[in-house]
């Protein structure tokens, strides 16, 4: 078949790419090896966030019974139907995308892509069979994998990544963690709450160490007071499997050998090229190189998303896409990333837009801060959750939000706010202005805004 | 009953109306005939009257928004009654009736109604074409700290939408935000009121920005004066000779001006530094001569540019500037097309004028005041008085960017060209 677009990959790239060229009147395929969806439905974002709901529900009943004036004899946990529920949401997501393709007229092709010269595209069909499609051009959302530990080798059982870590047939006792980011952290959390004895291993001085060093301070107060082990600035000297888990050693302030059940990598990613004979031009760190069109290397094959680096981030990866497209089929001139929210969906949550403080002071930029705790929210008292603060950086003398940072209750929901500020490039002024209901948890933004200024009415 | 006032059709082709200004406020009174607001549409600035007697009871649309052709823009109560009645009445809030409150005179020829001063009304952002400028708030700042006229700013945002890169990019007029402020008393000093017989003629969008900027620019920028006179003699002969040519060939004629504007590109190339902007920490010289020609037009004036005209020849120019004239006094424009010039060239000699010294069109450096060719007695390299023909041209330069002896060679330079015309033509 001759199509305008073939995409590689079903990912939140190449399904949201596929679906807007169908939008604009192009023929359009999406070849995907696995299932429609990419990690972010299948093994990411949305199975994990179904985890998390359920270690949310039962830390409160476990944790928090008395102070809400209830009671719970022998309140237990079926841990097969929390990775059951977990697995029925990403089905059901999976099938809502191939109704899109269906709905969009979308050639949906299960199979495995190679690109062996610009415009072509053979496919190894799940059966075994194989066929060639041509296309005009060609969106490579290939995607990520997760990145093995140096000497640590995932073996599915007792060192595992993030995919095994959703699914474990069952809870382990004890579980070493390697990497701090959001992943580490929201897993962390997970098997904390319903009682495994996590240890968190951070490299870095700080968890979550791309937020702003603020929130990763009362993050880490919130995990001792959990009781989940944090070790930051810390090492993995030696890592091995045995019979029964795991034997970590680890340098830090001090050094330690850590045996547990399970070792979780949650190092990072690393990119999954397309297969193929066409040899692509790649960034350092291995990834596509793209230009400002997201056009790689090879004329008339673009690519969005992860493959493309970082930040791995499926609502990135989506925004990437769309831009592609339009680049492709219309007059607009695809734009590049540059503002975009950071969620971490642990307890307290943490989100984050634009600058940190860090880095704010690293570009020598004049900036206010505001900052409103959650303890001065009647709302946030009302639902028992005062853990945490907004902080806004307002740019000085123009008075521009620099940047945000939430950690607290629903923080992910509540950074849409200031990153539309950012895009419409709305100034501390018009946030004062907007009159925010009461008693919400967004307060607490409007707050932090005036905070900055002296305006602030309730700290 | 209160009656609603609803944003008239004043054209064909009319969808949609800006508001300008309110020339009444609410509260006061309103007798028939009484100019209430100021309407600018596609084609012009007009002013709406009042058909009723009455009192402003609220003003739904305010100055610099724009409205759709029958949308409710303001309601007129009757003598006692209160905006609560009118409201009672579904008046305020209901439906808006078919019948308008008021009607619409072009130009501003009517009589003002009263003697009464209006309250200032917030002066409403307009570009140069009228309607409301879309920028961000930080836009918006950036610009009011810096004393840039968004007007003259091009978005690239979503529909035009002016952002902050898109003012940081533009050329920067520091320090004239600074007087902004102080100049508000001066701008608001209280002419005599008109009487009987006098005229008020309410400012347009392109009268308001002449106003502010030129003000700005003849308070705040340091303004200093060179002239000197050339002898316009061999250019005369020069373009007579092009000009029979082209009329044996059919191209078209080119005019002094057209001269004075090469020269003037010439003479920029050599001296660089008057091609130049006042940036606040530092002073921009432009590599492009975009060259801004004053061109007079119907209640103003407006300066199209044209644009890298380094890489003109004389005659491309010519024909630049005739099409951007052309376009100008038709209101025809994109903004564009005069935003962004590095150098003015204002020429007054087609009215008769033999010298003159222009305001600076800020944030340029500098701006050439041009005078009409004089026939007159002149000593030539003999010593002796003879018939001569004589062209006054003027520099006005901002001493921040441009010194006396910089102007002075940029002059020297352009007389030079002005008088051997022959080094135009290549």
């Amino acid at each position: 078949m001759n199509y305008d677009l073939i995409v590689i990959g079903g990912g939140p790239a190449g399904y949201v790419g596929a679906i807007r060229a169908a939008q604009l009147g192009k023929k359009v395929a999406c070849i995907e090896k696995e299932r429609a969806g990419g990690t972010c439905l299948n093994w990411g974002c949305i199975p994990t966030k179904s985890l998390l709901r359920n270690a949310e529900l039962y830390q409160l009943m476990a944790g928090r019974a008395a102070e809400f004036g209830m009671k719970f004899d022998n309140l237990s946990f079926d841990w097969s139907k929390i990775i059951k529920r977990s697995r029925d949401v990403s089905d059901k997501n999976a099938g809502g995308i191939e109704f899109l393709f269906k709905k969009n007229k979308i050639d949906y092709i299960r199979g495995e892509a190679d690109i062996d010269k610009p415009g072509s595209v053979k496919v190894r069909l799940a059966d075994g069979k194989e066929e060639t499609h041509t296309a005009e051009k060609i969106l490579v959302a290939t995607g990520c994998l997760p990145r093995p530990m140096p000497g640590l080798p995932f073996n599915g059982k007792t060192v595992i990544s993030s995919k095994e870590a959703m699914i474990l047939p069952e809870r382990p006792e004890s579980m070493v963690i390697i990497g701090a980011g959001a992943i580490g952290m929201e897993f962390g959390y997970f098997y904390n709450a319903f009682g495994t004895k996590v240890t968190i291993v951070e490299m870095l001085p700080n968890l979550l160490p791309v937020e702003d060093t603020e929130v990763s301070q009362t993050v880490e107060k919130a995990y001792k007071k959990q009781g989940i082990t944090a070790l930051t600035n810390t090492k993995v000297a030696k890592a091995e499997a045995t019979d029964k888990g795991v034997r970590i050693t680890v340098e830090g302030a001090k050094s330690e050998t850590i045996e547990a059940d399970v070792a979780l990598v949650a190092i990072g990613v690393q990119p999954l090229l397309p297969t193929g004979s066409l040899k692509f031009e790649l960034t350092e760190r291995g990834y596509l190189k793209t230009n400002e069109r997201y056009e790689t290397s090879i004329p008339g094959v673009y690519a969005a998303g992860d493959i493309i680096g970082p930040p791995w981030l499926a609502h990135v990866a989506s925004y990437e896409a769309i831009q592609a497209v339009e680049g492709m089929f219309t007059e607009a001139k695809p734009k590049k990333v540059t503002t975009f929210p950071g969620c971490t969906y642990c307890q307290p949550q943490v989100a984050s837009v634009g600058l940190t403080e860090r880095a704010a002071k690293e570009k020598g930029l004049k900036y206010k801060i505001g900052k409103f705790p959650f303890m001065a929210s009647g709302k946030a008292r009302a639902i028992g959750e005062i853990e945490g603060f907004v902080k806004i950086l307002i740019g000085e003398p123009n008075g521009e939000i620099l940047g945000a940072h939430i950690v607290g209750p629903e923080a992910t929901e509540l950074i849409a706010e200031l990153g539309l500020a950012i895009t419409l490039e709305a100034t501390y002024e018009e946030i004062e202005a907007t009159i925010h209901a009461h008693p919400t948890l967004s307060e607490a933004v409007h707050e932090a805004t005036g905070a900055a200024f002296g305006h602030a009415i309730h700290i | 009953m209160s009656i609603p006032i609803e944003m008239p059709k004043l054209s064909d082709t009319m969808t949609q109306g800006t508001l300008v200004r309110w020339c009444k406020q609410v509260g006061d009174k309103i007798e028939a005939g009484d100019v209430i607001a100021e309407v600018e549409t596609d084609k012009a600035t007009m002013e709406m009257e009042a058909f009723d007697d009455g009192t402003l009871g609220a003003i739904y649309v305010e100055a610099g928004q724009p409205a759709s052709v029958g949308q409710k823009i303001a309601l007129l109560l009757e003598e006692g009654e209160s905006l609560e009645d009118a409201a009672a009445a579904g008046g305020a809030g209901g439906p808006s009736k078919s019948k308008s409150g008021a009607k619409a005179t072009e130009g501003a020829a009517a009589p003002a109604a009263s003697g009464g001063a209006p309250a200032p009304a917030p002066a409403p952002v307009v570009n140069a074409q009228g309607g409301r400028i879309k920028a961000s708030p930080l836009a918006r700042k950036i610009a009011a700290s810096r004393g840039i006229d968004l007007s003259r700013i091009a978005g690239t945002g979503p529909g035009g939408r002016i952002g902050k890169e898109d003012v940081l990019s533009s050329q920067p007029t520091a320090t004239l935000q600074a007087v902004a402020g102080a100049l508000s008393p001066i701008t608001a000093a209280p002419a005599m009121p008109a009487g009987p017989g006098d005229q008020r003629i309410p400012l347009s969008g392109m009268r308001r920005v002449i106003a502010d900027r030129l003000l700005l620019s003849k308070t705040t920028l340091p303004h200093f004066y060179l002239n000197l006179e050339i002898d316009s003699e061999p250019l005369a002969r020069r373009r007579a000779e092009i000009n029979a040519s082209a009329e044996a060939t059919g191209t078209g004629k080119v005019t002094v001006n057209d001269f004075v504007l090469k020269a003037s590109v010439a003479a920029l190339v050599k001296v660089p530094k008057v091609n130049a902007a006042f940036a606040g920490d530092a002073i921009i010289e432009y590599s492009a001569v975009n060259l801004a020609v004053a061109v007079a037009v119907d209640d103003g004036l407006v300066t199209p540019v044209i644009r890298n005209a380094q890489k003109k020849s004389l005659r491309e120019i010519s024909e630049a500037v005739k099409d951007l004239a052309g376009r100008a006094r038709n209101k025809k424009l994109k903004p564009e097309e005069y935003q962004n010039g590095t150098f003015t060239v204002s020429n007054l000699g087609a009215y008769g004028i033999e010298s003159f010294s222009a305001i600076i069109n800020p944030p340029q450096a500098a701006i050439l005041s041009v005078g009409t060719i004089v026939k007159k007695p002149v000593v030539n390299a003999a010593g002796e008085i003879v018939a001569g023909q004589r062209m006054s041209i003027g520099l006005s330069c901002d001493h921040r960017v441009v010194d006396g002896a910089i102007g002075a060679e940029f002059l020297k330079e352009l007389r030079n060209l002005l008088e051997n015309p022959t080094l135009l033509l290549f």
